[in-house]
């Protein structure tokens, strides 16, 4: 179990690395180079050359990446002179409130669709699982924009409830819930389908499965049967697909954060894009990438440890 | 058991549908790599079992009547989609214009018709491109294994985690949108659960013992993934393609969202979607509901085909 943690671990970090050497890349390849970027089409040979040398950008291309590798361990990310603050400092203030509202959308999403699934695998067939089983296919099926604009038209345009946007977060505590509520709602939803799907099938596995019939056989109540021995060995996939569909619930808060306003890094990279602050742009990617690389082996972890069939190397 | 024996023989044109099979309404696809290794009857039989399912049946025919919309309804409905005439733009629906007009002052059912043609055509070239290069990639790392399949499936890990549409947003900041570079991003990404899909599929047929019946004969590394190991995991590929199709429009969507759509006078059902939100406020339905009433019915249709097209392929892989 120590080899397999520690060979994960190592999986991991090479993964974060390959990660970093596809980020610099691509940044790297940009036409006319990172110094004209940032200077503009205006500035002169000799402007580019001497802001070339100031950030080491003459130097080969490996030496470059090892520089700003080593200064990325050490938590120097860079400099945002276009918000004129150090990249680290910009990502410790923004970081927070995306946990903040993926946390609490990821928390509701699976808190809904464990029992939902469960309902539709024990009723599989029946009119209630065709019902929700096309509401959840019609909410799987719709850009997440979309939801949210749904969102505006009922809780802002037809019923006065809650803002449109959350340019407002972090004034008051009044004001930063019903905020959260909207974009909360549609990051969560969006997740709901994608759960509650799986979950589902699992559960109708589960149900089919020789421990169930034994149970069935031994005289077991069907609530015991449910959350026993159903329930237990269905939540483990889920716990797997959580782990996976972590890069896709940030690519989510991304447009989350763009259609409500909401001040997360989402909104952060998205601005920085606008403004070419490349610094910016390669710390959030940098950042939420090793967030997605940490999620994945603290959902392998969970999964061994909820699991005691698997018992790695 | 035996007729794994028998599928060396005929297997060789299935895989140049395996992109296709993801167009059009499913079972034309289903009908070609099916008869390469089957008797015609297995074939009606696999079409009995697929329209039995009535709803995968609909999803088939919405999405056939939403192509024809697209691609031929320009020749019946003739509009100026390229002129700009702000004059008469926003109109609310009347008998000139059944849905309107954009604030260009474009007619809106028209630029349904037209945005249709690129959604789709995006999201077949993002389907075939990523279903290609995501098979072979699959493909090679689950047969070689080893280290190569460890570093090739480290680069898929590490792909997968700089969360997409970041990515994206960084892309439109970087170069010009076009709809090469937009199908292009897509794919990029679009191949990854595709290769890890067929990896599986070949890490568990490459033991089989028609494999090493191949491999005594003096069958070659790309003989036995050409002709033995791709054709095998066929079906559950055709399934993948089908829903990356839909996958693929969802994403072109969001794309278009965040910015990197196709150039005007050009359109795409998500900027149509993009442009009635920014007129949300203003009460401009017809701007929102139409193109919204295209995305989510053409996903919601793809999607119960691919459920379908799975059901087809489980019942055939139960028969083995």
């Amino acid at each position: 179990m120590t080899r397999y943690l520690l060979r994960r671990l190592g999986q991991a970090i090479l993964v974060l690395l390959l990660v970093s050497v596809l980020v610099f890349s691509l940044l790297h390849v940009l036409p006319g180079g990172l110094v004209r970027a940032q200077l503009g089409p205006k500035a002169t040979p000799h402007e580019v050359a001497q802001l070339a040398i100031q950030e080491g950008l003459n130097k080969p291309i490996f030496v470059q990446y090892a520089i700003w590798l080593g200064n990325a361990l050490h938590g120097n990310l860079g400099y945002s002179y276009k918000l004129n603050s150090p990249v680290a400092t910009l990502l410790g203030e923004y970081f927070p409130r995306d946990l903040l509202l993926v946390g609490i959308a990821l928390f509701l999403a699976i808190a809904i669709s464990i029992p939902l699934g469960l309902l539709q695998g024990v009723r599989r067939n029946r009119d209630i699982d065709y019902g929700l089983s096309f509401l959840l296919l019609a909410l799987y099926s719709m850009p997440s924009f979309l939801l949210g604009v749904i969102g505006i038209i009922l809780f802002n345009i037809e019923f006065n409830v809650f803002p449109p946007t959350a340019i407002h977060f972090g004034t008051s505590f009044g004001a930063d819930v019903s905020a959260l509520v909207l974009p909360v709602g549609t990051l969560m939803l969006g997740n709901v389908a994608y759960y509650s799907r799986y979950m589902r099938s699992a559960v109708i596995d589960n149900l089919l499965e020789d421990y169930v019939r034994t149970a069935k056989a031994k005289g077991s109540s069907w609530r015991r049967i449910l959350s026993r021995h159903v329930l237990r060995n269905s939540l483990l996939p889920t716990v797997s697909l959580v782990g996976i569909s972590f890069p896709y619930v940030i690519s989510g808060s991304l447009i989350v954060e763009a259609l409500f306003d909401y001040p997360g890094m989402g909104l952060l990279f998205w601005n920085a894009s606008q403004d070419r602050d490349y610094p910016v742009l390669l710390g959030v990617i940098l950042l939420i990438s090793a967030a997605v690389v940490v999620g994945n082996l603290v959902a392998d972890i969970l999964y061994m440890v909820l699991d005691p069939r698997i018992r790695y190397g | 058991m035996a007729d794994a024996l028998d599928e060396p023989l005929a297997t060789a044109p299935a895989l140049a549908d395996a992109e296709p099979a993801a167009l059009g309404p499913g079972e034309a696809s289903e009908l070609a790599w099916e008869e390469a290794w089957t008797p015609p009857n297995h074939l009606l039989e696999n079409l009995r079992v697929y329209a039995k399912n009535r709803i995968a049946l609909g999803g088939a025919v919405f999405l056939a009547l939403v192509v024809l919309f697209s691609f031929l309804g320009p020749l019946i409905y003739q509009t100026d989609q390229v002129s700009t005439n702000l004059l008469n733009g926003n109109l609310t629906p009347s008998a000139a214009h059944l849905l309107g007009t954009s604030p260009e002052g474009r007619d809106i059912l028209g630029r349904l018709m037209v945005g249709g043609q690129a959604t789709i055509e995006v999201a077949l070239a993002v389907a075939a491109i990523a279903t290609a290069f995501g098979t072979l990639w699959g493909a090679l790392a689950g047969f070689l294994g080893g280290v190569a399949d460890a570093f090739m499936m480290r680069v898929v890990d590490a792909m997968l985690s700089i969360p997409f549409l970041f990515f994206v947003v960084l892309l439109a900041a970087l170069v010009q949108p076009s709809l090469p570079i937009i199908i292009l991003a897509i794919a990029s990404v679009s191949w990854l659960s595709t290769a890890r899909l067929v990896r599986g599929e070949v890490l568990s047929l490459r033991t089989r013992d028609y494999v090493a019946a191949a491999r005594c004969f003096g069958s070659g590394p790309w003989q036995i993934i050409f002709r033995h190991l791709l054709p095998n995991s066929l079906g559950v590929v055709v399934v993948n393609a089908t829903l990356k199709v839909a996958d693929a429009i969802l994403t072109f969507a969001s794309i278009s969202f965040l910015g990197l759509g196709v150039p005007p006078p050009a359109t795409s059902w998500g900027q149509m979607l993009t442009t009635g939100i920014s007129n949300l406020f203003n009460g401009y339905w017809w701007e929102l509901w139409p193109a919204a009433f295209f995305i989510v019915g053409t996903v919601i249709a793809i999607n119960v085909m691919g459920d379908g097209l799975r059901d087809v392929v489980e019942k055939r892989l139960q028969q083995r």
